[in-house]
């Protein structure tokens, strides 16, 4: 077996993989990105459309830009880069670690590292995980598939469409299959209010026409061998008025209900998961509970723009290089969600550094306050224009925000939405 | 008749009203600022989009990670009534290989001073 050296090794060679291996490189430290396709920039390959890169790189780029400009920031640096390599296994022993990683060309090598960053970016949940009644026939894709098929591989998989939930890629891809010639008929939203962005609301169904069913469920998959139509059932108060269910004639049923942070091999290795995020928590130094193995991405925190990715896989590799030569956080404050907030990341914060909070919100709100209260008191407070859980939110943590932690032993910071 | 908009130009989201006057400008009502006034003048008078689509490759690979389309989009947003014939003008090129990011496939299309780009290199 074929083996290797690094000072560190990271895992997945998205937008996350590449940002924290180029900073890692910038450090002085020897670095190599695993990733199992063919080529690097993970999901943004496949994400055709104009909305990347306003923030790292000053202009509006699509996916496929921004993933090829990353890369070339990559190939200029001495990182080394395994493509088709998939990382099978991670031995996290304390001081070096392995992994093992299996390529078609290479067969197995083992990868040895004092630290290891997980940017194993996200999946997509499924029908099962929804659990969406009816029968199983053929022409039920979740919409990241088929947003892969039909800009990658350039097959079309239906000519009638529903899409069940109003997340992003699933308005993303109801321009799209709009757009090569395909009639969406609905989408189907759950909640009272869209999860996906207001922007991609009107330009990706406003603009065609396509109805937005909100407060609807949906209570059957119908069709024996091919989807012959989706039952809608609206939501009153609180309960299914099944005597107003309706069937939406369709032969394909687009699914865009959420993601998921892919964290097998993490919990593999021993690391601890956070069940608001299904990512792992992590401290200040993004760093989860098993010493050495770093986080960032959408294998952390699901986040809705890559520009967010960047610049905290950024941070990430810059606290690794720290890491590798000895530093740790001493004395850090534990943050708690507050009322209003879905979820904080990282958990942790460094009283005596300038810290980046991400959070997301509960509610859909105009004109709010966000509150940050150091062991119950209040100790700043920022003006959000607008909030909604479709968002993802930063605070910037700074020394002088934390000044009171260091006279308490347990310092919490609490992050609140108002 | 007032027609009513979403502004899209910052997440805030206001809904706009807005009326045509006599001498055909517009009146809106609604908008948190004046970006949205600009906005429901580009909206109602003069709509456009930033189109991103895939052309066809010349000669695709074998096997699993064999690409058959290269993504493409305009360099500038393209008037929205002509996003069909735009879409299939750029369905029916052939793109041959190797294509570079950024390289032009069609230029200033129909006159209208949009072209249309690459938007990944393929060998
Ligand atoms: C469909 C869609 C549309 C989006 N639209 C926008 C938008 O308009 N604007 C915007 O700014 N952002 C958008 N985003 C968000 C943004 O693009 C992503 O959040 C970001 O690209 C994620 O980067 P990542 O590196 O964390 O994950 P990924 O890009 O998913 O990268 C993870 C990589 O890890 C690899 N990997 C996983 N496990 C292993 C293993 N065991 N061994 C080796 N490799 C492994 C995967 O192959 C993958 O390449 C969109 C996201 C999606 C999914
Ligand atoms: S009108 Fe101004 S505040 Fe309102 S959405 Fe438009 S840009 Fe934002």
């Amino acid at each position: 077996m074929k083996e290797l050296t690094y000072d560190a090794v990271v895992i997945g060679g998205g937008a996350a993989g590449m940002a924290a291996a180029r900073e890692l490189d910038a450090a002085g430290c020897s670095c190599a990105i695993v990733e199992r396709e063919e080529r690097l920039g993970g999901i943004l390959g496949q994400c055709i459309h104009n909305g990347f890169g306003l923030i790292e790189f000053n202009e509006e780029l699509t996916g496929p830009e921004f993933a090829e400009r990353m890369e070339e920031r990559v190939r200029g640096t001495g990182v080394a880069v395994y493509t088709g390599a998939t990382v099978m296994e991670v031995d996290a022993a304390p001081e070096i670690k392995s992994l093992f990683c299996y390529s078609a060309s290479f067969g197995v090598i083992r990868l040895n590292a004092r630290a290891i960053v997980l940017a194993m970016g996200c999946r997509e949940r499924n029908r099962g995980n929804i659990r969406i009644p009816g029968d199983r026939p053929a022409g039920v894709y979740t919409a990241g598939l088929a947003q892969r098929l039909v800009n990658i591989e350039g097959f079309v998989p239906g000519r009638n469409v529903v899409v069940i939930g109003s997340g992003d890629i699933g308005l993303i891809m109801a321009r799209r299959m709009s757009w090569i010639g395909c009639k969406v008929h609905a989408v189907v939203e759950i909640l009272p209010y869209p999860s996906g962005l207001t922007r991609n609301i009107v330009q990706c169904l406003h603009d065609f026409g396509i109805p937005l069913y909100l407060s609807h469920l949906t209570t059957r998959i119908i069709g024996r061998e091919r989807v012959e139509g989706v039952e809608i059932t609206p939501i009153e108060n609180g309960a299914l008025m099944h005597e107003k269910s309706f069937v939406i004639p369709c032969d394909t049923v687009l699914l865009s209900v959420g993601l998921v942070p892919e964290n097998e091999l993490s919990k593999d290795a021993g690391v601890e998961l956070n069940p608001m995020t299904n990512g792992p928590v992590v401290d200040s130094m993004l760093m989860t509970s098993v010493p050495g193995v770093f986080a960032c991405g959408n294998v952390l925190h699901v986040h809705d723009l890559v520009d967010y990715v960047v610049e905290e896989a950024k941070r990430a590799g810059a606290n690794v290089a720290r890491w590798l030569k000895g530093e740790r956080p001493q004395a850090e404050a534990r943050i708690k969600a507050g009322p209003n907030v879905r979820y904080v990341a990282p958990s942790r914060a460094d009283p005596s550094r300038d810290n980046k909070i991400y959070l997301r919100s509960l509610v859909v709100k105009n004109e709010a306050s966000l509150e940050i209260r150091v062991n119950n008191r209040v100790v700043r407070t920022v003006k959000k224009a607008h909030i909604q859980p479709s968002e993802m939110l930063s605070v910037d943590l700074s020394r002088a925000d934390l000044a009171t932690c260091s006279g308490s032993p347990d310092p919490t910071v609490e992050i609140a939405l108002a | 008749m007032s027609e009513e908009l979403i502004c899209i130009t910052c997440p805030m989201g206001c809904r706009l009203k807005v009326d045509r006057r006599d001498d055909g400008t517009l009146s809106v009502t609604g908008n948190r600022c004046a970006r949205g006034i600009k906005y429901a003048e580009e909206e109602l008078l003069d709509p456009k989009r930033m189109v991103s689509a895939t052309a066809k490759v010349s000669k695709p690979g074998a096997g699993l990670d064999a690409v058959s389309r290269v993504p493409v989009r305009t360099s500038v947003p393209c008037r929205k009534e002509a996003i069909g014939d735009l879409l299939a003008d750029i369905y029916a090129l052939t793109v041959d290989l190797p294509v570079a990011r950024g390289q032009t496939l069609i230029q200033n299309w129909k006159g209208s001073g949009v072209d249309v780009l690459a938007t990944r290199t393929l060998p």
